[in-house]
């Protein structure tokens, strides 16, 4: 059987750096293959250039056993390549389903039939179980639910070739299921589909085929069950990983944020929480439940009403400033449109949030060393310090932002996130640096979609469902159960059957 | 990078070509009393360009500085007139002048600044908005006519456009320190950074705690102040301002920061690319003046070329940093 899709020695450099080695890939018709490695070994790059979005510098794509030369993503489409991107491609200003649609318009006469592609995206959209309108603007969606509208626009096209480049990495848990139906149903339509994930227990299930690659080789072939997920990590870090959370230890009683009766107006509703000087306190719930907003709120991001306590004294925090004054600081989960300007060099996006620390004429010595620092402490693998924060690899932008968040050494850290597109072996090291933090006597806040995540970092979690908080499990307590019956409404009593 | 340093260059390779030029064409080209006029002249399109500059990189735009310039020479003139009487005429009331225009620039860009910041409206709409107000007003206190110094004021007020250290006169001087304050600040201080932050994503800026609306603000009340700036240097050229003083100047000084290498949407911000961006349009059409090569009622028609033309340059660059 020859390969749909395939890779032949492929080398790609980007000026004099070469990032792929003369990599060789196959995908096969009805058959899903996953592409691991850690953040920068090159996943992306591959899919690009699979996808037609890049040319290889050396080697050939090859198309059912041809040489295929994409010269654009759109020529590769035309062959029913599809792919969904890491960073999203969406029209902030169109609907939907205007995204859904875009190029491929309906039209009736010479009229554009809005009606028919409202629909049409309507079933995509349900398909996914999800409660995205079609006429929402995407400018108004959340980060997890743009996603889902990649999905669905790839899912509308028809595609004989599926490449998806991390997909879930945004996505909780109940958008996953859906996401993952869709690729068994696709796997048994005869799609060929390749996906790159740092979910290793996604990789298990749903990979047929797993290519692992390390610094732009590869590595590793293997098929459905001759890796373990603790294989997979091993052959993509090139070392042993031994747990993968750092021991939690006891917060102190002093109470460093206090939150009272927050809402933001028809998002959050009446929150409250506190936040002790060396915790890290878990924020749980479904995509939608108000997680981001609450965090926002705090920050100053949102209009909102209520009270907030910051070290012990009652403030009112009305503009990101306030926030930083008080040292608080929050790291958003919209890398591309809110943390990093991907135009400026990697220096500029790390000191941007603390140039007073820089002095009034910038001292640029001082700068680069405070880059050099964050490069060594949060393991940035750049290309060369002068590139813009854009070029970067996705994982290796979340460090960046990381660093830049905590450059103005703030005391109380909302961190919505943490680890999104990060590799295992990295994950590692942000978990042990949020530990470390915590013992170091600031409060920490993590918001994340993935439950072993919150579960492992932190002390406490609150749950939170429909813009309300649901509850609160801590400890012994804490259990994916617990978390789960919470953010579905259920109570949080297990009841005896 | 040999290929982005020559755009990055492009304009002022194309400033030297064009002295060059000059010199080659017409020796009268070379003459300090030329080069001195061509720079007077420049000088207050430049002040404007470089307090532009700072507003097109934050990504705004400011259509009304043209308009403001003559309103505030009116109010200037008037203000000086009346006081004459009060004060004498010596150096006070000269000052006095020089300090409404210049307060007052400051106040009519924050006013520009407080409509885009604080009541969230276009800066476009708003500069156009203002733009026509601060013309009619002038036509208006002018009374459709012009409005002329004392002449006794205008005699002592007249040096700081004619007079200078040999034939470098004072605007030159002052659009030369205010240039390298200018290309300072944006280089080497946190408002600069803010500045192209905000143009580059305003949004990223706001997460990462700088203040948009009030660097915003603050971009427009320079230009104001610099409008005012450049109005009390023009004031003594004439000694008079009417309803058809400093037209097109905002789109002049517009050309000229988009030709220094300024992207349009911002983010990005040149302000020694923009004093180049004023002296080549200013040589342009001091060439033309001096040779009989092409008519100089075709002036507008080559800048009007040279300004795409920097344009195409510049998205070059970008899609080489691309590859
Ligand atoms: N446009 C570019 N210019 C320069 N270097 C680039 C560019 N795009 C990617 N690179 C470099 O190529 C390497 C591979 O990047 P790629 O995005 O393929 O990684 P990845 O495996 O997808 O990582 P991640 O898991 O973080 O998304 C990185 O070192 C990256 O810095
Ligand atoms: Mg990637």
């Amino acid at each position: 059987m020859t390969a749909v899709l395939a890779l032949d020695a492929v080398t790609k450099s980007f000026g004099p750096v070469e990032v792929l080695h003369g990599v060789d890939l196959a995908l096969n018709a009805g058959e899903v293959h996953a592409l691991i490695g850690e953040n920068g070994a090159g996943k992306s790059t591959i899919m690009k250039i699979l996808g037609g979005y890049l040319a290889p510098t050396g080697g050939q794509v090859l198309l059912d056993g041809r040489p295929a030369a994409f010269r654009s993503g759109p020529d590769a489409e035309a062959a029913g390549i599809v792919v969904i991107h890491q960073e999203f491609n969406l029209v902030p200003d169109l609907t939907v389903a205007g995204n859904i649609f875009l190029g491929r318009e309906l039209t009736r006469g010479l009229r554009l039939d809005h009606a028919a592609m409202r629909a049409a995206a309507g079933e995509l959209l349900a398909r996914l179980d999800t409660a995205i309108r079609p006429d929402a603007l995407i400018r108004d969606l959340s980060v997890p639910d743009r996603q889902m509208v990649e999905i669905a626009k790839a899912l509308s096209r028809r595609a004989r070739v599926l490449i998806m480049d991390e997909p879930s990495a945004a996505l909780t848990h109940r958008e996953v299921e859906a996401l993952y139906a869709q690729v068994d149903r696709l796997r048994a339509e005869g799609v060929a589909l390749l996906f790159c994930s740092h979910r290793l227990d996604e990789v298990a299930r749903l990979a047929d085929r797993v290519t692992v690659l390390r610094d732009g080789a590869v590595v590793r072939r293997a098929l459905r069950g001759e890796l373990t997920e603790d294989g997979m990590a091993t052959a993509m870090v090139g070392r042993e990983l031994s747990d993968i959370f750092p021991p939690k230890d006891t917060a102190t009683a002093e109470e460093l944020l206090r939150v009272e009766a927050l809402s933001v107006p028809g998002i959050v509703h009446d929150a409250a929480l506190t936040l002790r000087r060396g915790e890290v306190l878990g924020i749980a719930g479904l995509v939608g439940s108000g997680r981001t907003e609450l965090a926002e709120a705090i920050a100053g991001l949102r209009p909102a009403t209520g009270r907030i306590s910051a070290r012990g004294r009652e403030t009112p925090i009305r503009t990101p400033q306030d926030a930083a004054a008080h040292g608080i600081a929050y790291l958003t989960e919209d890398r591309k449109e809110a943390g990093l300007l991907l135009d400026k060099p990697l220096a500029e996006n790390l000191t941007l949030s603390a140039l007073d620390r820089l002095g009034f004429r910038i001292d640029r010595a001082n700068e680069s060393r405070l880059m050099a620092q964050a490069t060594r402490d949060f393991d940035i693998r750049a290309a060369s310090p002068a590139m813009p924060a854009g070029a970067l690899s996705g994982g290796n932008q979340q460090k960046l932002l990381l660093a830049k968040t905590m450059l103005p050494e703030p005391e109380i850290v909302l961190i919505d996130e943490p680890t999104r597109g990060i590799d295992v072996g990295t994950k590692q090291q942000i978990y042990r640096f949020v530990r470390e933090l915590a013992r170091a006597g600031k409060g920490v806040v993590v918001i994340s979609s993935e439950l072993p995540e919150v579960m492992g970092l932190s002390d406490r979690i609150l749950v939170m469902r429909q813009g309300r908080i649901a509850g609160e499990v801590a400890g012994e307590a804490i259990t994916e159960e617990a978390i789960v019956r919470l953010a579905m409404g259920l109570g949080a009593e297990v009841e005896s059957a | 990078m040999k290929r982005i340093d020559l755009h990055l260059l492009g304009p002022l390779i194309a400033l030297v070509g064009l002295f060059i030029l000059g010199a080659l064409l017409n020796p009268a080209f070379l003459a300090p009393a030329n080069l001195s006029n061509v720079l007077a002249r420049s000088a207050f399109i430049g002040l404007i360009a470089v307090g532009m500059t700072f507003v097109i990189t934050q990504g705004g735009l400011d259509l009304s500085v043209g308009s403001m310039a003559a309103f505030l020479a009116g109010i200037a003139i008037m203000a000086m007139n009346a006081l004459a009487p009060i004060t004498g005429v010596n150096w006070g009331t000269v000052l006095l002048g020089m300090g409404v225009a210049l307060v007052g620039g400051l106040l009519a860009g924050a006013v520009n600044g407080a409509l885009v910041t604080k009541a969230r409206i276009e800066p476009f709409i708003v500069t156009l908005g203002t733009m026509g107000i601060f013309r009619s007003l002038v036509t208006w206190l002018a009374d459709g006519g012009t409005l002329s110094l004392d002449s006794g004021l205008r005699a002592l007020y007249r040096p700081v456009y004619f007079g200078g250290i040999g034939w470098i006169t004072w605007p030159i001087i002052v659009f030369a320190i205010v240039a390298v304050i200018g290309e300072w600040t944006m280089r080497h201080t946190r408002f600069g950074r803010h500045v192209e932050a905000i143009g580059s994503n305003d949004r990223v800026a706001r997460y990462s705690a700088v203040d948009v609306e009030r660097v915003r603000l603050l971009t427009y009340a320079l230009l104001g102040a610099l409008v005012g700036l450049a109005t009390i240097l023009y004031v003594p050229r004439l000694g008079s301002a009417s309803g058809s003083t400093g037209v097109l100047w905002e789109l002049e000084a517009i050309a000229a920061v988009i030709i220094g290498g300024t992207a349009l949407k911002g983010g990005r911000g040149r302000v020694w690319g923009t004093v180049v961006g004023v002296l080549i349009l200013s040589l342009i059409d001091n060439i033309l003046n001096l040779t009989d090569l092409v008519s100089p009622y075709l002036n507008g028609a080559i800048q009007g070329v040279i300004i795409v033309l920097a344009v195409v340059l510049q998205r070059e660059k970008r899609t080489a940093d691309e590859r």
